[in-house]
């Protein structure tokens, strides 16, 4: 969904964090909720986006490597979101397509969890090669 | 070392997760419930996330898990106190806990297991 | 901050030379004309905005080119008719009373500029056009973000009327209905889940039936969010049963394919009553001792 408008202009810098441990996820949780809560995110909303953050960040630290997280307080208007960039230079994803198919069981598919953060964000971007890293970017709009 | 504790109530245990799961955490824990499970000859087991207010893929495969090994040792897992937006969320993210049982409270969940338990027996 | 830059018109010199002159006539367009809200705009108030205004408007065509409004140095005169907007909008203006903050501008600015540049009719046409045609952008800006704040009212009012429309009903002891009436679209959907799973913590309700009679459509994306609302109540620890199918809505879903698992169907509220209540252990008798 692509807002209408004037262009995006992120009130302040981001914040970037690190996502190469379990304690780094947590961190990320809390901070974000954190954000959330202050933008004024339904309870719903704010979990939907914590949620789809641990996913990615999860998968930066398991898949990538390790890597960090980049989180941009989102402003146009009236409207206002957080846009997070999960960035690791582990070894990619051949097929975007298959890993973005759902597959939680022990066993069947990657189990990425890129399908299910996608379906909880308004707005969702992957980039990876094999070779040259991954890159995702979501984002959620109040 | 960090470990959670694992309550017996009768012929069940209860588990409350209170803490943000790490990795080592989650996995000492499915160590020490099935040895307790056997130890305790347990026919069932309450795990209490209604502390959680987030819970994702890795929770989710942690919660299968336990209820999976607490099957082959012949005991019945119920999710009691999950949150409404956890709820909602988990819907979404399309993590389908497929043969976990639920229950809105420990009580809730204590009837369900007796309820199970009776039904076995008749 | 401020360059001092050249400027390519004569208008920020002028606006600072005449600053007095053309606040007042400027005031005097805005509360003269038919279309000034006296009711809902204090004349002290709107001094105040059309001082701040022309300040913004100086500083602004003084770094910048008056013929693009979208670079960074106009967010400042863009900003002051966002917050206007917003607040005129929701005291109740209409988008042209909004808009003729900025259009009863050009007036004294023709004006001063008729004054000032007398011996010289080409560049006075120039500066007049490029006004005006200025002017003419910022009014259309302020009547967008107009628009956009209606929508965002009109918005909160929607989920407001769904809130209300989505009544859920403690039918007995560890019962709840939803009796749904209208299209189930996702925003429906995330109230109507939102709703259900509250009452199902506050009431301790272990079944929930949900009505459809009320529902015109039932298409693949209808039974998506049907099913999602189902999963859910399940995580909650309760059983769904949906009522109020219709013939015609049984043949959709056959022929949709839809696999609706587990879940106890009812034609009609009432049977899903039946059901619910003997599934929660209750039994009905009649009075005169008939078996209900």
């Amino acid at each position: 969904m692509i807002p209408r408008g004037a262009a995006q202009r992120p009130v302040a810098g981001g914040v970037k964090l690190p996502s190469r441990t379990p304690e780094d996820i947590v961190r990320i949780r809390q901070l974000l909720r954190e954000q959330a809560k202050a933008i004024g995110f339904s309870l719903v909303d704010q979990t939907k986006i914590v949620t789809a953050a641990s996913e990615l960040a999860r998968n930066t630290m398991v898949y990538g490597g390790g890597g960090e997280v980049e989180i941009q307080f989102l402003s146009e208007g009236m409207r206002k979101g957080l846009r997070l960039t999960f960035i690791d230079q582990g070894p990619g994803i051949a097929d975007v397509e298959l890993a973005m198919k759902d597959g939680f069981t022990t066993g069947g598919g990657l189990g990425l969890g890129l399908g299910g953060a996608k379906r909880l964000c308004n707005e969702f971007s992957i980039d990876s090669r094999p070779g040259s890293g991954t890159r995702v970017t979501i984002a959620r709009w109040k | 070392m960090e470990r959670i504790p694992i309550l017996k109530m009768g012929p069940f245990l209860l588990v409350t997760i209170q803490v943000d799961m790490h990795d080592q955490l989650a996995l000492t824990l499915q160590d020490d419930l099935t040895a307790k499970i056997s130890k305790e000859r347990s026919r069932g087991v309450l795990i209490d996330i209604s502390a959680l207010d987030v819970v994702d893929s890795f929770i989710g495969r942690m919660i299968a898990n336990i209820s999976a090994m607490a099957r082959v040792l012949d005991a019945q897992t119920v999710v009691v106190g999950m949150q409404p937006s956890v709820a909602i969320t988990l819907v979404e993210l399309g993590l389908p806990l497929e043969g976990v049982h639920t229950a809105l409270n420990v009580e809730k969940g204590m009837a369900l297991l007796h309820r199970r338990l009776d039904e076995v027996r008749a | 901050m401020l360059r001092e830059a050249p400027a390519t018109t004569r208008i920020p010199a002028l606006l600072k030379s005449n600053e007095k002159e053309i606040l007042q006539d400027w005031l005097k367009e805005q509360t003269g004309s038919a279309s000034f809200r006296a009711d809902l705009l204090k004349e002290k108030d709107l001094r105040e905005e059309s001082h701040t205004f022309l300040g913004a408007l100086q500083t602004a065509t003084q770094g910048n080119s008056i013929d693009d409004v979208a670079g960074e140095g106009w967010s400042g005169v863009k900003d002051f008719l966002s917050d206007l907007s917003r607040s005129r909008a929701q005291a109740g203006f209409t988008p042209s009373e909004t808009a003729t903050f900025v259009f009863s501008l050009k007036q004294p600015l023709f004006s001063m500029l008729r004054r000032e540049m007398k011996g010289d009719a080409e560049g006075l046409v120039k500066e007049m056009l490029g006004t005006s045609v200025l002017l003419d952008k910022l009014g259309l800006f302020t009547t967008e973000a107009y628009q956009a704040t209606r929508e965002d009212v009109i918005s909160r009012q929607k989920d407001e009327l769904l809130e209300l429309s989505t009544p859920v009903v403690e039918l007995w002891d560890d019962v709840l209905a939803v009796p749904l009436v209208g299209t189930l679209d996702s925003a429906r959907t995330q109230i109507v889940m939102e709703t259900l799973l509250e009452k199902i913590v506050s009431t301790g309700a272990s079944i929930a039936i949900i009505d459809i009679t009320g529902v015109p459509t039932v298409d693949t994306l209808v039974a998506q969010h049907l099913l999602k609302t189902v999963a859910a109540t399940r995580l909650m620890g309760a059983d769904c049963i949906i009522s109020g199918i219709r013939p015609q809505i049984a043949q959709t879903i056959v022929h949709l394919g839809v696999n609706l698992g587990e879940v106890i169907t009812k034609a009609t509220l009432a049977d899903a009553f039946r059901v619910a209540l003997q599934r929660t252990g209750w039994r009905i008798e009649k009075k005169d001792g008939e078996r209900g």
